[in-house]
């Protein structure tokens, strides 16, 4: 069977999975449309957490983002599993045991106000809208490359599918499509690189792998690339840093800040039955996760010895690089690569007209290979290729065979529609619950209110699929915004709604908009007021990444300890929050006397 | 608050200053601010530093919420406040 019939297939039958779940699994109530009944068994929520959390980038984008920047790429690895520990012990237990349905909604009793909980709609909806263009063109992007259709049909039939189980079946329905979705994604995922870590080191594990010798020699697969990669005018892979160490610092708890405060994963903690189940599902959420976040680290390090070494054979034998029959002659190179050319992914540029494939690093400081490269007659690198190929064409890199390429095309379109629907789900939830019902409606009826969350929840995958056919032409910052939005302003106040018990709500709205705004002001001025070309204004705050060098990304942490400073200062002039409040904070900490969600007062 | 609330909540806030200071040693520690150090270390083909900051803190991160969730298990227990 060819690929193209191969992934449509594999591709289709994942598909029909989904809409069967999605016809199975019907909300029939608010309490099944919001948290699945509050009756998820805590590691069928970590399951689905996990394809949740992880997103388009995760799958596609990671490893190859890692794959260039070697060690430094580990921010991205602990960032986004760190989270977790701070979602586990601070936040998910006391958010469950507070029994309702929506972040919004907690900060807005905790801190009796309807302007509170108001930020809060408008912080969620920000983060949720971002984060979930760059899902919708992961959608179109993965139909594009696979199945040769458009990428705007890619995202229509990305948008039936979403529709089919998210405004049916709710956050039930979204429950076990995500189940359905982590167990193909994560297939798709490790599959190639059992082979690839079984090929290159001998060991099937490539957690173990990546720290084995390479196969019939005695010196290990890091001291190996280390070596060809400095050869080559690349940094050392496992030492060069991401920025500088403050930088990686910072970026590494904004990421991990961020995770902990984006309501569509903190809304899956209201699902489970009780609190203790909140705890130990945040766990299995992180063991799902880790399979791929561990195995990651080494596809992108593999991926990298593989790629130097199909174009340079001295890399893998040994001898000189820069001898001219060491690189690959260009009409002999692999398939993959000319199809990968097709897409734009890869480019191929024979600038010393030799007819061979240089690939190295031409903007190197190290004078050495700057002298070797030119006495060689080399003249600039000759091949550029896209980060999103050390996954998408892994199998193919590999020589797998052609089922396991159409089942990286079915985990690709799993990664970017579970992650979309979770955001949806939290998306439509505070526009019913937060907005209609609670500012608008207060009266509404249980059976109206379901029938909102259905409308909005489909107004806003039409609104998703707009952006996604209408990038504003910030895709690649968007991620970034979502994680410092949920950083300065989501994160802090949940905290000290749970772990100050005189917060009021002068400190914790103050402490929002000051967060928010600082990490708004810092990303705007570096790529343009709501990312339109043109409006920087980077020279007003002193120049690009003034702030001790860090960068926009890494922000978020920064703009979160404002919000803690503001709030708690703005709290010492204002008077402490009502005697019940009070009570109710002593409540929350305690596990007893939780209840079934229902979301009554 | 009463007595057994302040004793449970001092005693919570105790494991999660533990559990914290962890969580930040393993990645912010040994994965970022002492990596160049711990690289000199070699765990098989690992240098130590590369190790936590790529593989090791995440593995320490699922240990601690396991144990954390244990732990606070037997805290709701001899506190009597247990669902």
């Amino acid at each position: 069977m060819d690929l193209q019939t191969m992934t449509y297939l594999v591709v289709g039958a994942s598909f029909a999975l989904y809409i069967g779940i999605a016809i199975w699994a019907r909300a029939g109530s608010t309490s099944e449309f919001y948290v699945a009944g509050g009756g998820v068994h805590p590691v069928t929520n970590g399951m689905a957490t996990a394809a949740d959390w992880m997103s388009a980038a995760s799958f596609i984008s990671m490893a190859g983002l890692i794959s260039n920047m070697g060690y430094g790429g580990g921010l991205f690895l602990m960032g986004w599993t760190g989270g977790y520990v701070l979602l586990a012990c601070l936040l998910a237990p006391y958010l469950r045991k507070f029994g309702k349905f929506t972040v919004p909604q907690f900060i807005g009793d905790r801190f009796y106000s309807k302007t509170a909980s108001t930020v809060a709609v408008v912080c969620l909806l920000t983060a949720s809208i971002t984060y979930i263009i760059g899902q919708m063109t992961g959608v179109g992007v993965a139909f594009s490359r696979f199945l040769g259709v458009s990428s705007e049909m890619g995202i229509y039939i990305g948008m039936g599918i979403v529709f089919a189980y998210a405004v049916f079946g709710g956050m039930k329905g979204i429950t076990y499509t995500q189940v359905a979705q982590y167990i193909v994604l994560i297939l798709a995922y490790t599959i190639p690189a059992i082979f690839i870590s079984l090929q290159l080191t001998g060991n099937p594990l490539p957690q173990l792998g990546l720290g084995s010798d390479m196969v019939g020699s005695d010196v290990s697969l890091l001291q190996k690339l280390d070596q060809v990669v400095t050869d080559l005018g690349f940094g050392k892979y496992t030492t060069t840093t991401a920025g500088s160490t403050l930088n990686m610092f910072v970026y590494t708890l904004s990421l991990m800040i961020g995770t902990a405060g984006l309501p569509h994963v903190i809304m899956r903690f209201f699902t489970v039955p009780k609190v203790s189940d909140a705890r130990t599902s945040a766990g299995w959420a992180l063991v799902f996760i880790a399979i791929l976040y561990t195995t990651a680290p080494a596809v992108a390090a593999m991926a990298k010895m593989n790629l130097i070494g199909t174009t340079n054979t001295a890399a893998m034998k040994g001898g000189d690089m820069f001898a001219p029959e060491s690189s690959l002659k260009a009409d002999e190179r692999p398939d993959w690569m000319k199809r990968w050319e097709k897409t734009g992914l890869l480019k191929f540029e024979d600038k010393n007209g030799d007819g061979r494939i240089q690939y190295y690093n031409d903007k190197t400081k190290d004078e050495a290979v700057k002298a070797k490269a030119e006495a060689a007659g080399w003249k600039g690198n000759e091949l550029t290729v896209n980060a999103d190929i050390i996954v998408l064409a892994n199998p193919e890199i590999a020589l797998l065979p052609n089922w396991v390429i159409a089942l990286v095309a079915a985990g690709g379109l799993a990664a970017a529609l579970s992650t979309a629907a979770g955001l949806l789900m939290a998306i439509s939830a505070a526009v019913s619950h937060d907005l209609i019902k609670g500012v608008f409606k207060p009266d509404i009826s249980d059976k109206n209110e379901l029938l909102a969350g259905k409308i909005s929840m489909a107004v806003a995958i039409v609104i998703a699929g707009y952006l996604g056919l209408n990038p504003p032409g910030f895709a690649a910052g968007t991620v970034a915004l979502a994680f410092g939005i949920a950083a300065s302003s989501l994160f802090p106040a949940i905290m000290m709604g749970i772990f100050s018990k005189k917060m009021n709500k002068e400190g914790a709205i103050a402490g929002m908009l000051a967060g928010l705004a600082v990490t708004l002001m810092y990303v705007f001025a570096h790529k343009g007021i709501f990312f339109i070309k043109g409006t920087e204004f980077v020279d007003a705050i002193g120049g690009p990444n003034s702030f001790f060098g860090i960068t926009p990304e890494a922000f978020g942490a920064v703009g979160a300890l404002l919000n803690f400073i503001v709030a708690f200062v703005v709290d010492k002039m204002t008077k402490e929050p009502p005697e019940h409040i009070q009570h109710m904070v002593e409540n929350v900490r305690i596990p007893r006397g939780a209840k079934a969600v229902d979301g009554a007062h | 608050m009463d007595q057994t609330g302040k004793a449970y909540w001092s005693a919570v806030l105790g494991l999660l200053g533990k559990i914290l200071a962890i969580w930040f040693v393993v990645s912010f520690g040994a994965g970022i601010l002492f990596a160049d150090v711990l690289n000199n270390i070699k765990l098989g083909g690992y240098p130590l530093g590369f190790w936590f900051a790529h593989q090791g803190s995440i593995y320490i991160f699922i240990a601690l919420i396991f144990y954390y969730a244990k732990a606070m298990d037997k805290l709701d227990r001899k506190f009597d406040v247990h669902e």
